[in-house]
């Protein structure tokens, strides 16, 4: 008896929380309008056959639950009744197929006017790439990868040359305008999602894999990794801005070429160190964001994959080779450039080198150092994770 | 063999009977106790992950790294150490001899090794929690190249260990597989036809085979991540970067891993699932006092079931980066399985129709385990539908399924498996108030934590991450939702020590069983002596007459009539689609 009306409740309470519920999908901002669809479609058809078996499965209960001398009936099978119930299955089963595949249909063949965007997946951060004026993307190899040029790509390789390299974690792209993402990665698998284009793919080393959508509303949206990447998985941080088209390809003219970069390197490290400290420290709170080094610091003195930068500077940091050291701006700066070299106990030895100028290097430590030394009364507190 | 040449091989002492036993009997408990102690482990793990979720970053030991061990260590033990291992090890070791009418296992010594080489695989396993590094965080599906390298917890110590466990685990399943098979296909007592078995039987019989099939798959995988790991070899590793370093690996393909991985692991779902299903029909079956309905598109269910599994694999990889056309393949094949599957439900249901229901401890969990796998397939339904799924892969709709589906619904049939045959296993009855008790936490528990989570996952959430501190797009109310599932997961995991109370207590206190409590018409209750002795029948084998579901046959005095009654008993003549003037039964 009591099982029965339990049933029937969970089937009203499983309902009634759909309807007042405060999660659902985040709002559409794309072209997959029938991804939603077929969502909408699957989830009437599977409640549909839910809620009828379930109130059938109740009511049985309550008719023929056991009363004193009741016996079954004996009714092995009933074939007809066996057949309607598979071609009402098969029904139900193509309603959903059939509209999924040709939406999916969509899905696999990019339109052939699609601008080109390339996302490539660290550990863990994300850099973009745009094809140049050749409308050609450079080649890259896992073996040209270093802290200057993640992408891998070929120096000899002209068609790279004037390609868009986009500084930090933030890409923009044209309202109403297909992208054709290609996804590439140097390290492990990742997956560039963000929720309200639907559209997404894993990233896999070793080979390049795609997909593609049309932003439809313009705004900031937050992208995050979606496939399991490690250690930092879930700090994968990045964001796409969809502006108008005039507004987009500003954005593209001040991007850095692959030349520039290149050139760049040298001339911002022969830059004078002339910044005051205030725009110093700002400088280093921007590079902690675009170099991804929130991924895994803190400035809030919680830890997270690596230590908190909380509290960091002037501290004294047990290693994992049991010597301390003081955490001055000699250590951070060597931190920085060789992380393996001298790593706090408790910690994994997993820091990639970040490509930095000598000038980042002093602007990061600058800002470390902004976010205060640890209180006096507690010296030791800073060393717990 | 005859039975006086039997008798010779009783186990004589203490050891040979419950240690070094080759008794089916003994290694099913033993199987058991094994499967359910290193499953409470994964318990405790999911409980843990569930603290940082429902309240991130207030328990400080619970870091990134050992956050991502306890979820890849409680996907391992629970899917393969438990729900594999039980299914197959314990409920097959000690229903198969039984259901089919035969002494014991074919080959009792090799049933003895599976066991103890199965022990071996657990104590690899735990021993991984121990090494320098502690156990793989890489999550269960292991997917290289991050499983080995830096950037992962446990990418040295915790993987390979890992990986030999699971090399050894396969090794005992084969073993106690190739065991399984044969015992059904040879070793069955006269009159005992393949359709007159009962559902269970043909449930784990076609999850062996598919184990012995799908196995395999893994094995290779395994063997291949060790070799990259420990040699450096390209099995799976492309040319790449890892934290800076350039790699010595050239060429290895991630996706050849994923295919191997999965073309094991959606056959493992039904490994899991299809002992399940046999399970639950019997259970119905007996406590609705009522014939199996549709018995034959039952087996036949359970075998396309069983094939098609073998072809939808990639239906886990729509997002993985393959070849985008296979989609459409795997999308059908996916969705092609629901119509068997729905068949198997719909029997379920009719079979309690007109029936005579006894709302035992044993039927409230079957009942249970029918609601909450029907909303886990029909959640399957999305993500089988590669458009549906595009979205909703990698995040908590996936967890949320596949916990409902192959976690919850499978373990729902564990526990009233085990409170529908423990007397025949010990001779006592479990107490039914904490039976029921037990089964109302679990039941309603579990349904809390799971049907809300879906709206995580559509909402967007990603599974597998440790903290989702500043992400603007989650609204504060998703994380007070997740403290809510925590709350509720940390009360269904006390709840199980009801159940492992109510064993303890039962096993020495609990009240006498008559030898057929449920009146059931297999054969397994018609044994000479309960709990049975070794060798299970005495000096005469059953002979079988009718099926095992003759309930409430007309005109019978009793409303069960039992397998092994001889022919002037009735109950055979309706057997389905047999020809009804065919009384012969153990004649033929």
């Amino acid at each position: 008896m009591l099982f029965a009306f339990v049933l029937i409740a969970i089937v009203i309470a499983s309902v009634l929380f759909h309807f007042v519920s405060p999660w659902w999908a985040t709002p559409l901002a794309s072209n997959w309008q029938s991804m939603d669809d077929m969502l909408t479609i699957t989830l009437l058809v599977t409640s549909l056959f839910f809620v009828v078996i379930i109130f059938f499965l109740a009511y049985t209960l309550l008719r023929y639950r056991h009363r004193d001398g009741g016996r079954a009936s004996y009714e092995p099978e009933n074939r007809k009744l066996e057949r309607w119930l598979i071609a009402i299955t098969t029904v139900g089963i193509t309603s959903l197929l059939a509209p999924g595949l040709f939406v999916y249909a969509k899905y696999v063949n990019a339109p052939r006017d699609a601008i080109v965007l390339e996302i490539l997946g660290q550990q863990w951060l994300w850099h973009y790439r745009f094809p140049g004026a050749d409308g050609k993307l450079g080649l890259t190899d896992a073996r040209f990868v270093s802290a200057t040029n993640p992408f891998g790509l070929n120096p000899g390789d002209p068609a790279g040359q004037d390609d868009f390299l986009v500084a930090g974690a933030e890409v923009h792209l044209p309202l109403n305008i297909p992208v054709k993402v290609l996804l590439r990665s140097h390290d492990v698998l990742h997956d560039f999602f963000v929720p309200p284009f639907r559209a997404r793919m894993n990233i896999v080393p070793g080979q390049v894999s795609t997909f593609w959508f049309t932003p439809t509303v313009p705004g900031r949206y937050e992208a995050m990794c979606a496939q399991l990447c490690g250690i930092g998985h879930p700090n994968m941080r990045g964001y796409v801005v969809v502006e108008d088209e005039a507004m987009f390809h500003a954005w593209l003219k001040a991007q850095p070429t692959y030349a520039m970069a290149m050139a760049d390197g040298g001339a911002a490290a022969a830059t004078p160190a002339t910044g005051d400290a205030d725009n110093r420290v700002a400088l280093g709170q921007t590079l902690a964001q675009s170099k991804g080094c929130v991924a895994c610091h803190t400035f809030d003195g919680s830890a997270r994959v690596g230590p908190t930068w909380k509290g960091l500077y002037g501290a004294t940091r047990p290693l994992a080779d049991g010597s301390t050291v003081l955490a001055d701006a000699r250590y951070l700066r060597r931190s920085i450039l060789e992380p393996q070299a001298q790593v706090v106990k408790g910690f994994p030895p997993i820091m990639p080198a970040a490509g930095l100028t000598g000038d980042e290097v002093a602007a990061l430590v600058a800002y470390i150092q902004s976010l205060g030394s640890p209180a006096p009364d507690a010296p030791g507190q800073k060393a717990q994770r | 063999m005859a039975y006086v040449q039997d008798t010779a091989h009783h186990p004589r002492s203490f050891w040979t009977q419950y240690v070094w036993s080759q008794d089916h009997k003994v290694i099913a408990v033993q199987y058991a106790c094994t499967a359910i102690t290193v499953g409470l482990v994964g318990l405790v793990l999911s409980n843990l992950m569930r603290l940082q979720l429902g309240f991130p970053g207030q328990f400080a030991f619970i870091n990134a790294e050992r956050y991502y061990q306890f979820v890849t260590m409680h996907g391992m033990i629970m899917v393969i150490y438990l729900l594999t291992a039980l299914f197959l090890g314990g409920f097959g070791n000690y229903l198969i001899p039984l259901m089919v009418g035969a002494r014991d296992m074919v080959f009792p010594y090799l049933n003895m090794l599976s066991f103890w080489v199965y022990l071996l695989s657990v104590l690899v396993l735990m021993a991984s929690f121990f090494v320098p590094g502690g156990p793989t965080g890489a999550g269960w599906t292991l997917y290289p190249p991050q499983a080995i390298l830096p950037g992962t917890p446990g990418h040295d110590w915790g993987i390979i260990t890992m990986l030999v466990s699971l090399l050894i685990f396969i090794v005992a399943t084969t073993m106690g597989g190739l065991n399984y098979v044969t015992t059904v296909l040879q070793a069955r007592c006269e009159g005992m036809t393949l359709l007159r078995m009962p559902l269970s039987v043909w449930g784990i019989f076609v999850a062996t085979i598919l184990a012995l099939l799908a196995f395999p798959a893994l094995f290779v995988s395994g063997v291949m991540m060790m070799l990259d790991k420990t040699l450096g070899t390209s099995f799976f590793m492309p040319a790449l970067v890892s934290m800076g370093q350039v790699s010595g690996h050239k060429g290895g393909s991630p996706l050849l891993f994923q295919h191997l991985f999965w073309f094991f692991g959606h056959p493992e779902v039904y490994i899991v699932a299809l002992p399940a299903f046999g399970v639950v029909s019997d259970l119905i079956s007996v406590h609705a006092r009522k014939a199996i309905f549709g018995y034959r598109m039952m087996v036949w269910a359970i075998v396309v079931i069983g094939g098609l599994s073998f072809i939808v694999w990639a239906h886990h990889m729509f997002v993985s980066g393959m070849n985008p056309w296979f989609g459409f393949f795997f999308a059908t094949s996916t969705l092609i399985i629901a119509v068997p599957t729905a068949i198997k439900v719909y029997n379920w249901v009719l079979t309690l129709w007109r029936g005579d229901i006894h709302l035992t401890v044993p039927m409230l969990f079957t009942l249970a385990f029918i609601l909450t796998f029907l909303a886990g397939g029909l959640t399957g339904l999305f993500l089988g539908n590669v458009s549906v799924d595009i979205p909703l892969s990698g995040t908590y709709f996936v967890v949320a399924h596949f916990h409902m589906v192959m976690g919850v619904a499978p373990l729902l049939v564990v526990f009233g498996g085990i409170y529908h045959w423990f007397p025949k296993v010990t001779g006592r009855m479990l107490d039914d108030r904490i039976g029921k008790l037990h089964f109302w936490i679990t039941f309603i528990g579990t349904y809390l934590i799971y049907f809300p989570m879906h709206y995580l996952g559509v909402l967007g959430m990603p599974r597998r991450y440790y903290n989702f501190d500043g992400y603007q797009f989650i609204p504060a109310s998703a994380q007070t939702l997740n403290t809510f599932i925590t709350v509720v997961a940390l009360v269904v995991g006390a709840a199980q020590l009801l159940f492992i109370f109510n064993l303890a207590w039962s096993t020495f206190r609990g009240r006498q069983a008559p030898p057929n409590p449920w009146r059931a018409a297999s054969l397994e209750w018609q044994t000479p002596a309960t709990p049975p002795p070794h060798g299970n029948w005495g000096p005469q084998l059953p002979v079988v007459y009718r099926w095992a579901y003759a309930y409430s046959v007309p005109d019978a005095p009793q409303d069960f009539i039992t397998q092994n009654a001889p022919p002037e008993a009735g109950g055979q003549e309706l057997e389905p689609h047999g020809n009804p003037g065919r009384t012969k039964g153990a004649v033929t």
